[in-house]
């Protein structure tokens, strides 16, 4: 930062004294899309193939749950993240299984499958039935798995962020080499617990990672309706926090970017990572999309990640045209066998309702 | 027995299981490095370390959640308020995510943590300063609400909030933090969440108070004493959950009940303690229940309207005189 100082007259109505300036040069990293090969980042075609399963499972998934949403098998709010796929697959690369830590907003199915999560206990949780992964008392914005150290699966805009600095918190304290990345959508950065947590993390040097899903929307509100400054990569600035911009529909341009700022988390620098993607559903099912144009969503839907994948796969020859068929064809049925997993898991019987809300066992509920 | 300020037997309950476990740690505005703003953690990040006794930013919303998240991944995080007036910023995180997220996650992440400070009014400092937030709390399943009224029961039911795998709104007071008492030191000292103390026994009429108000109880009693009337003196001591059968075992002896509680009267403590007496031993009252809270208003700033506006021992004792028909 320099200050320098100037002898001019100052404009715009401000009085006709001298001053200072104070001039500061802020740098961030850009992660454009088609600027990775896999052999870039070091991954095998096998892990390729992975990954275009990952993205499909939760492609496949979301499309049953809205087709078993319309047919009333799922209540509540249903939130697709169709579209955002590279974000979680991306990011999951960069992680150590069993050691690192995710928590989300409530558009949580692909995290959730990301993460390992399996498509029978997501799929029984939305049918709130008793096999689900929270056993039937979340559904589709609560998803959780202490086993894949998925910390949910959050309803409430921002109430999460401040709980990833808490995860991070605890492993710094324990110094096991933790880290923890915590998903907010564009809409989020306008909560005061995302301001408030930001400055905490950097002051405290937490090891997490704020990834912004800026999918242009926050509900029918576009982000330059919301935001005064668009650049949502930037907010880091104030809080000491590197920041970056990704092009979220290149899943290698992902996971680079994760990987570099989960380094940095494992060195205790926390940071900012805006993620561009788009959305193709509603921002849930209700939603008549009135905000955007059919234009608009049908140029985005060429950006589709997943099908930027396989046109990456077949270009470079990585796998046949006929294993990726197969491949769907195995996803179709892993999807399938989830409905049919959750339907005959049995709904929770009402003596459920006062299981999980202490840890103590006698708590005496009041009953009258 | 050692005689012990408020804030000493806080502190030494924090300490006590400080030294235990390692994965207790204290967080707050100004515990550290000022000593604590009523002097509560004194001395403890000197014993401590800064490691884990923790000054934060005036972000109460956001230190309270990443106490939420440390606890979610396995820490056992005491965060102090400097007053729990100031936690209303941060009560989505208490309300939303340490009562509700073990539920919604089928009983997957715990909350092992404490959230405490003092509750209530504390003087001459107007309406935002001065507010009890027990009954809001204890409407919230999920949380437990413990508040104290002496040095011994804070050092013990202290030790058992911070040993709780369950989170626990714990109610101090600013008036209190210099009262001296008798604080046991039996090692290990606890005192099981849930279960009231009978301060005194007696026959006439069963007076209930919890926190500051559990003093105008006593005070009220006293004065019943010299008109020759026994009163038995109850401090629940843990509002959620609430020790019924001690209340209705001394109402069914009594028959007749006062309920001392400075919360706003609408929808606080006293209004459940009511409802629940009624339920449960209508057919031994002899009269109605009878309470005594603070006026339906916020807390005004002028030193003769703090005082009309707060509960007094005289309210106390004209209330019991009232379902004792002496009036």
């Amino acid at each position: 930062m320099a200050v320098t100082k100037k002898r001019a007259v100052a404009t715009n109505g401000l009085p006709d004294i001298s001053y200072e300036t104070i001039e500061t040069q802020l740098t961030f990293r850009h992660y454009p899309g088609d600027r990775f090969t896999h052999s870039d980042l070091g991954l095998s075609v096998a892990d390729v193939r992975d990954m275009y399963r990952n993205m499909l499972l939760q492609r496949r998934f979301e499309e049953r749950s809205a087709q078993m949403y319309g047919r009333q098998k799922i209540g509540g709010f249903l939130h697709l993240y169709i579209g955002q796929e590279a974000i979680s697959t991306g990011s999951v690369y960069a992680l150590k299984p069993g050691l690192d830590s995710v928590i989300t907003a409530y558009r949580d199915h692909g995290i959730a499958l990301a993460v390992g999560m399996s498509s029978n206990e997501c799929m029984a949780e939305l049918f709130g039935r008793v096999d689900g992964c929270s056993n039937g008392k979340g559904g589709s914005m609560h998803f959780f798995s202490k086993e894949k150290r998925m910390f949910g699966g959050h309803g409430i805009v921002g109430a999460h962020i401040p709980l990833a600095s808490g995860i991070a918190f605890a492993h710094k304290y324990r110094e096991d080499q933790g880290v923890c990345i915590c998903y907010i959508g564009d809409g989020a950065v306008w909560q005061g617990s995302f301001h408030e947590t930001l400055n905490l993390a950097s002051l405290y040097k937490l090891p997490v990672v704020y990834v912004i899903e800026n999918n242009e929307y926050a509900m029918g509100t576009a982000v330059d309706r919301a935001a005064a400054e668009t650049d949502l990569f930037k907010q880091g600035v104030s809080y000491a926090m590197p920041g970056s911009l990704v092009d979220g529909m290149d899943v290698f341009s992902v996971c680079q970017s994760m990987r570099d700022h989960v380094a940095l988390a494992r060195e205790g620098q926390p940071s900012l990572v805006e993620i561009r993607t788009y959305r193709y559903r509603g921002h849930s099912m209700s939603d008549p999309g009135k905000y955007r144009t059919k234009d608009e969503l049908e140029q985005k839907k060429n950006e589709d990640p997943i099908l930027r994948l396989k046109s990456y796969i077949l270009e470079n020859n990585l796998i046949t045209v006929e294993a990726l068929d197969v491949l769907d064809v195995e996803v179709k049925a892993e999807v399938s066998a989830s409905v049919t997993f959750a339907d005959e898991s049995p709904m929770p019987p009402p003596e459920a309702i006062y299981e999980d809300v202490y840890t103590q066992k006698d708590f005496p509920f009041l009953t009258h | 027995m050692a005689e012990l300020q408020l804030r000493e037997a806080i502190r030494a309950a924090m300490v006590e299981e400080m030294d235990r476990d390692e994965d207790i740690f204290l967080m707050g505005e100004e515990v550290a490095e000022y000593n604590g703003a009523y002097k509560v953690s004194e001395g403890m990040r000197e014993r401590y370390g800064e490691r884990r006794v923790i000054d934060t930013p005036i972000s109460e919303n956001g230190f309270a959640g990443l106490g939420l998240g440390a606890a979610m991944n396995g820490l056992r995080p005491i965060i102090e308020f400097m007053t729990w007036n100031f936690a209303f910023v941060a009560i989505d995180q208490i309300i939303n995510n340490a009562a509700k997220i073990r539920y919604m996650s089928g009983g997957q992440f715990s909350f092992p943590i404490v959230f405490r400070g003092p509750n209530g009014a504390a003087g001459q400092l107007a309406a935002t300063h001065n507010t009890s937030v027990e009954a809001l709390y204890s409407c919230f399943p999920g949380l437990k609400v413990i508040s104290i009224s002496n040095p011994d029961d804070a050092k013990g039911l202290l030790k058992s909030a911070i040993r709780d795998d369950d989170p626990v709104v714990f109610l101090e007071s600013e008036f209190m933090y210099g009262m001296r008492g008798e604080v046991s030191e039996a090692e290990d000292y606890t005192i099981p969440i849930g279960k009231a103390r009978i301060a005194r026994e007696g026959d006439a009429v069963t007076i209930i108070g919890h926190n500051k108000s559990y003093w105008r109880a006593l005070e009220a009693a006293d004065m019943l004493a010299k008109d020759g009337y026994a009163a038995e003196v109850i401090d629940p001591r843990t509002i959620r959950p609430f020790d019924w059968d001690t209340v209705i075992h001394s109402v069914k002896k009594t028959n007749r009940c006062v309920i001392v509680d400075e919360s706003n009267p609408f929808a606080s403590v006293a209004s459940e303690v009511a409802f629940q007496i009624q339920a449960r031993a209508f057919d031994d009252l002899d009269a109605p229940v009878h309470r005594v809270t603070a006026k339906d208003t916020p807390a005004p700033y002028a030193k003769s309207l703090i005082e009309y506006y707060m509960p007094s021992a005289e309210d106390v004792y004209h209330a019991c005189r009232q379902v004792m028909y002496l009036n």
